[in-house]
């Protein structure tokens, strides 16, 4: 922060009252911008509290109705066949999985990268950075006709093993980058002492990342709750549904007639999201920032 | 180059021969090791996939009955007889090209005011980071269809000043540019990467500078612009492969089809319909064959071209 401000005294020169006039401007044009954007969010919410016939009539009120109840998440709850509660289970668990996996796969990957002397190792580097840039639509259909023949179509595994193979490239970039920060000293040191890589990497690599490890973990949760393509693809037992997945089948089946459950169960939906955004914003924050400066 | 073997560790001459290759093990087979997870999905989900779908474009391919050559046939199909083809490349072109500059124009536009050493930059950065990590949701997508639906929030809005609008989404005219402005809307974590950047820009330039006289805008085309080209670039890859990639909304937004008449057809749908509606996965697979074509040669052409305006300092 002091940063910034020392920033302010260098780069402006323009006398103080018009400092202050430009000032306000960008604070007004800024709070203008965010109410603009966060407006259908607010919308959204006061919407899911209101009685079904005052959704459509109380216009482009953010305001809480007088006759507010929960009358819309009732029925959104049980508004498929199967109930939503096992919906959220069935996402949670398919991405506490995947954080499992990504976290795991990836370090071990991205500790090779960092940290390991071996044949090949800028090929194989590089063979990884390609693999960010590769759309899925090309691994696709082999991917299914793979998981269908292994029988695996119609549960999670091919939703979650991807992760432990550490399919998710990304990640093992964010961590290569962070782990080369690390002092190589302290390898050097626990070399001395007779440390193979192992435990280096299980001692002090892990020890010393965990932001990256939290960060990492964080974007794969978030991802993979988010995630529509590959649930939509691999599950077609409703009561093995992710929320994402049961929210468009809300749409398709009810959506037309209750309006109410629908936005219910979206705001539940976002809920998750929301709480990593209140409590690890910053964490999120720094995860683009890093990742996005390094070309 | 690679696949040299680093022996310096092992030679004094004399050393035994098991000692020697216990020494190349020693030094390569940890790498290995702890890169297997990555190996397996490496050839398994990634390379062995890609070239089985190379083998399937040139084939026809139901899922039920066994792969047939179908030679050349798909491609053909697809450049010569197949207007579905050329609306959904139609609508991902324009989505593409619109979305992508102007989110990147937002994200640099908001990022330029909050940098000014703005008091409060850490919430204001949040509020325009949050529709970003939001905004992938099926959840949003079924906000947006409301929102520019004919009864839907931006038609109270225009109500209040008399005017009556159309249903957004099911107007062909309008239907994609709901979705480009849903692209817009996420500019927060471009923005992010921005900020980041327009740190790195040492302050002792602003200050020759301003000792020189130039002035503020001046400034901007003659330092900040120009030491930001690379987190442009980089911002411009990411955002064009993502655009190119997208899938979710448009599939909430029009229900599956696409429509209203093929409007909102993005590539990633018509062949998702191919595939998984229709179960032509050699033409699906051919499908995707083409856009990998064009992500590559976009990428390769915007490195080729990246000297002539991408500053790189070190």
């Amino acid at each position: 922060m002091t940063t910034d401000a020392d920033r302010l005294t260098v780069v402006t020169t323009a006398s103080p009252t018009r400092k202050r006039v430009i000032s306000i401007v960008s604070h007004a044009l800024l709070i203008i911008a965010s109410i603009l954007m966060l407006y259908p969010l607010l919308w959204l919410l006061a919407a899911s509290f209101r009685p079904e016939n005052e959704i459509f009539t109380s216009g482009i009120s953010v305001l809480p109705s007088i006759n507010w109840n929960l009358d819309s998440y009732v029925r959104g709850w049980n508004g498929l066949r199967v109930s939503f509660g096992q919906l959220f289970l069935n996402s949670f668990v398919i991405s506490g999985l995947s954080v499992i996996g990504n976290v795991m796969a990836c370090s071990l990957a991205a500790y090779a990268f960092a940290r390991l002397e071996f044949a090949g190792r800028r090929f194989w580097f590089a063979m990884m950075l390609m693999t960010l840039m590769l759309p899925y639509q090309v691994t696709l259909i082999p991917q299914y006709v793979l998981f269908l023949n292994m029988g695996w179509v119609n549960t999670f595994l091919p939703l979650v093993v991807p992760k432990f193979l550490a399919a998710d490239a990304f990640f093992i970039f964010l961590m290569v980058q962070f782990f080369r920060g690390i002092p190589k000293e302290l390898d050097e040191a626990a070399r001395m002492d007779g440390a193979g890589p192992w435990r280096i990497y299980w001692k002090i690599i892990l020890p010393l990342s965990t932001p990256v490890l939290a960060t990492a973990a964080i974007f794969t949760f978030i991802w993979t709750w988010d995630d529509f393509f590959g649930p939509l693809i691999y599950l077609s037992d409703l009561r093995q549904y992710t929320v994402m997945l049961g929210l468009r089948t809300f749409v398709d089946s009810t959506g037309m007639s209750d309006y109410g459950g629908m936005f219910a169960m979206s705001v539940l939906a976002l809920v998750p999201i929301f709480a990593f955004f209140l409590f690890f914003q910053r964490l999120l924050i720094e995860g683009i920032a890093t990742t996005g400066m390094k070309r | 180059m690679a696949t040299q073997v680093d022996t310096s560790n092992a030679t004094p001459t004399g050393v035994a021969a098991p000692s020697y290759w216990r020494g190349v093990w020693e030094n390569h087979a940890p790498g290995y090791l702890f890169l297997l997870p990555w190996f397996i999905g490496f050839f398994g989900l990634t390379i062995g996939p890609i070239l089985t779908s190379l083998y399937l474009s040139f084939t026809h391919f139901d899922l039920l009955t066994a792969p047939r050559w179908a030679g050349m046939d798909n491609y053909v199909r697809m450049f010569t007889n197949d207007p579905k083809f050329a609306a959904s490349m139609r609508v991902t072109f324009i989505f593409v090209i619109f979305s992508v500059p102007l989110k990147l124009a937002f994200a640099l536009g908001v990022a330029l005011l909050l940098n000014r050493g703005m008091r409060g930059l850490s919430i204001y950065r949040a509020l325009f980071y949050l529709p970003s990590l939001l905004g992938a949701s099926v959840a949003i997508a079924i906000l947006w269809r409301q929102i520019f639906a004919g009864n839907g929030l931006v038609n109270q809005v225009l109500a209040t000043f008399g005017i009556i609008g159309p249903s957004w989404i099911s107007n062909p005219n309008t239907s994609l540019w709901t979705l480009i402005i849903l692209a817009i809307w996420q500019f927060g974590s471009p923005m992010i990467i921005f900020l980041a950047g327009l740190r790195q820009i040492p302050q002792d330039m602003y200050e020759a500078a301003s000792l020189d006289g130039a002035s503020r805008w001046r400034q901007f085309w003659k330092i900040t612009l120009p030491m930001l080209t690379p987190v442009v670039f980089f911002n411009a890859i990411i955002q064009t492969i993502e655009a190119f990639k997208s899938f979710t909304p448009s599939f909430i937004i029009s229900g599956g089809t696409g429509g209203p008449i093929n409007s909102t057809l993005f590539y990633t749908l018509y062949l998702y319909n191919e595939a998984f509606g229709f179960f032509r996965m050699g033409y699906a697979s051919a499908l995707a064959w083409v856009l990998l074509i064009i992500v590559a040669a976009f990428t390769a052409f915007s490195f080729l071209t990246s000297k002539f305006w991408v500053h790189y300092d070190d």
